[in-house]
């Protein structure tokens, strides 16, 4: 049978089509103002990439903030579950899951059957997700691609004082007045937020294999910034890392069926 | 693309005084975080001052905003007889004889400006949010801060204030046009806020409706620190968010006190705290006879 799966995010819908163990599409369009309809183009994208009809799809499944906005889904999980199935599905040895998005940053520990142990979630404060990135990057005038490289760059660790996002910002302008490199300022973001999301995941016990997805999940600098601060060598980053939970919301609609 | 956060910077003197009558010249400067205040005091009383938005560099930003406070005075910094900084970048006025901290000058200048009565001052300033209790000489006995969050400060509501495009000072008088008052926003983060005021304006909320649920939960926020601390009569705000009768009256109806009124201009309190400071300071000197 062929599953759908549609995580409404913050920022980005994403759409994974999944034909049993195989993914046949997967499509990511901007969550506009209109979600419904944004909803609608990305699925139909990922339909005609996949070329299938509407009808081909057994089950769809929703999942991430906005998931109410997909109306003709048929299960609806948690962006948590969401994210524990996918990471199982595509990395079975995968016990711990971390997930940074625009608006939030988990901890997940998930059992062998992508079944949730513990999680913990950034909820109230953008200190441990994307937008942190994204403000600081913008704050520093460069991409968030060269964000994270140029933070490689750096051996000096600096401390950022400032937790919350809008007080970062100032802090980095000033950071750039006394002069503090680009590279040196890019790694202090990464490991300011590497820290909230680390303390995230000690809360409900590191085990690995880690898996980190999320559209941070592309920055390399982070990525650095988190095996520091977690005193790991290895985390897994999949292919294409801000489907997971996408992929997640389709293994459950299929499972739902059966 | 307009910067709708950027408020007034002013400086003002008073035209009755004339400084080279007085016996003690004194001067603060609040160096704070998101704005800076110079005041100077001719024998205890407020003679001149500035406001302006610090820059990144805080010797700079105390120097100008002291320059500014001096503009057509015909008074030089020399002769002022004793300087003390405050605020967040107090340790940075390179001509101060003293720094003290913001939260003992807020007392001292709240009680000045507002009378010995005061017991309960909120500072609600740029990047942090205080609550202050004095006794009746202004001196501080107990304080509560919020520094780690952009709610509930004056960055949080310059953040809004861009998002809607509404200029800064009219955020207050707009929130009130509204039929009715909305349920408060729910983020606390100013990011998250920033995303569901974005969220209510495509539901068809009007721009008053958005800045009426946002003050209101900034009042709702702030009155936390409040409550934690207990609000003890008479109450005094101070700080840039003084002026945003958005959030104030709305803060008002939430702890169900009323705010006491003062012909001072509210963002003044810590550098008039300092120069008072100054002034006890450098009579003490005097006494010894340290100075002539």
């Amino acid at each position: 049978m062929i599953t759908a799966g549609i995580d409404v995010g913050a920022k980005t819908i994403k759409v994974v089509l999944l034909d049993g163990g195989k993914i046949l599409a997967k499509t990511s369009v901007l969550a506009g103002f209109e979600t419904e309809q944004s909803v609608e183009e990305a699925y139909k994208e990922a339909l005609a990439k996949a070329g299938i009809e509407r009808s081909a799809v057994g089950k769809v499944g929703a999942t991430g903030a906005g998931r109410k906005a997909v109306a003709f889904a048929q299960t609806v999980v948690t962006e948590v579950s969401a994210d524990a199935q996918g990471a199982v599905f595509l990395h079975p040895s995968a016990r711990t899951v971390i997930d940074v998005g625009a608006e939030e940053g988990r901890g997940i520990k998930t059992n062998a059957d992508g079944k949730v142990v513990d999680f913990a979630v950034n909820e109230k404060c953008a200190a441990g997700a994307g937008a942190f990135t994204e403000s600081m990057a913008r704050a520093l005038e460069v991409t968030l691609a060269q964000f994270g490289d140029i933070s490689l760059k750096s051996n000096k660790s600096i401390p950022m004082n400032a937790q919350c996002t809008v007080f970062a910002e100032s802090e980095v302008v000033s950071l750039i007045h006394s002069n503090t490199s680009k590279e040196d300022i890019a790694r202090a973001v990464h490991d300011a937020i590497a820290s909230r999301i680390s303390a995230m995941v000690r809360r409900v016990g590191l085990e690995q294999d880690v898996i980190l997805v999320g559209g941070v999940a592309y920055n390399i600098g982070f990525l650095d910034s988190i095996k520091r601060t977690l005193g790991i060598e290895n985390v897994v980053v999949p292919q294409d890392p801000e489907y997971v939970g996408a992929l997640g919301a389709a293994v459950v609609a299929g499972a739902a069926g059966n | 693309m307009a910067e709708f956060w950027r408020w007034k910077e002013y400086n003002w003197k008073d035209p009755d005084k004339d400084w080279k009558t007085a016996k003690m010249i004194t001067a603060g400067i609040d160096v704070g975080s998101v704005s800076s205040q110079a005041v100077i005091a001719t024998d205890g009383e407020l003679y001149a001052y500035s406001s302006m938005r610090t820059g990144s560099n805080s010797p700079d930003s105390a120097r100008k905003a002291l320059e500014w406070a001096l503009q057509d005075t015909g008074m030089k910094q020399e002769n002022i007889q004793y300087v003390v900084g405050t605020g967040y970048g107090r340790v940075n006025v390179p001509f101060a004889n003293k720094a003290i901290t913001e939260i003992a000058c807020h007392a001292r200048g709240a009680n000045f400006m507002a009378g010995n009565s005061v017991r309960t001052i909120l500072d609600m300033g740029g990047q942090d949010c205080k609550a202050i209790h004095c006794d009746e000489k202004g001196k501080v006995t107990n304080f509560l801060m919020n520094d780690k969050c952009a709610a509930g400060t004056g960055r949080g509501m310059e953040v809004i204030a861009d998002l809607l495009a509404v200029p800064i000072e009219q955020v207050g008088e707009l929130s009130f046009n509204v039929p009715e008052e909305p349920e408060p926003v729910s983020s606390t983060c100013v990011v998250f806020a920033k995303s569901e005021a974005m969220g209510l304006l495509k539901d068809g909320w009007t721009k008053s409706k958005v800045l009426a649920a946002y003050c209101l939960a900034m009042a709702k926020r702030v009155s936390e620190l409040l409550e934690r601390i207990g609000v003890e009569k008479e109450f005094f705000i101070t700080g840039g968010i003084a002026k945003n009768a958005g959030v104030v009256k709305r803060l008002e109806q939430v702890i169900g006190i009323s705010a006491v009124q003062s012909k001072y201009d509210s963002q003044l309190a810590g550098a008039l705290g300092a120069a008072l400071f100054g002034q006890a300071l450098l009579q003490k000197e005097k006494a010894a006879g340290k100075v002539a």
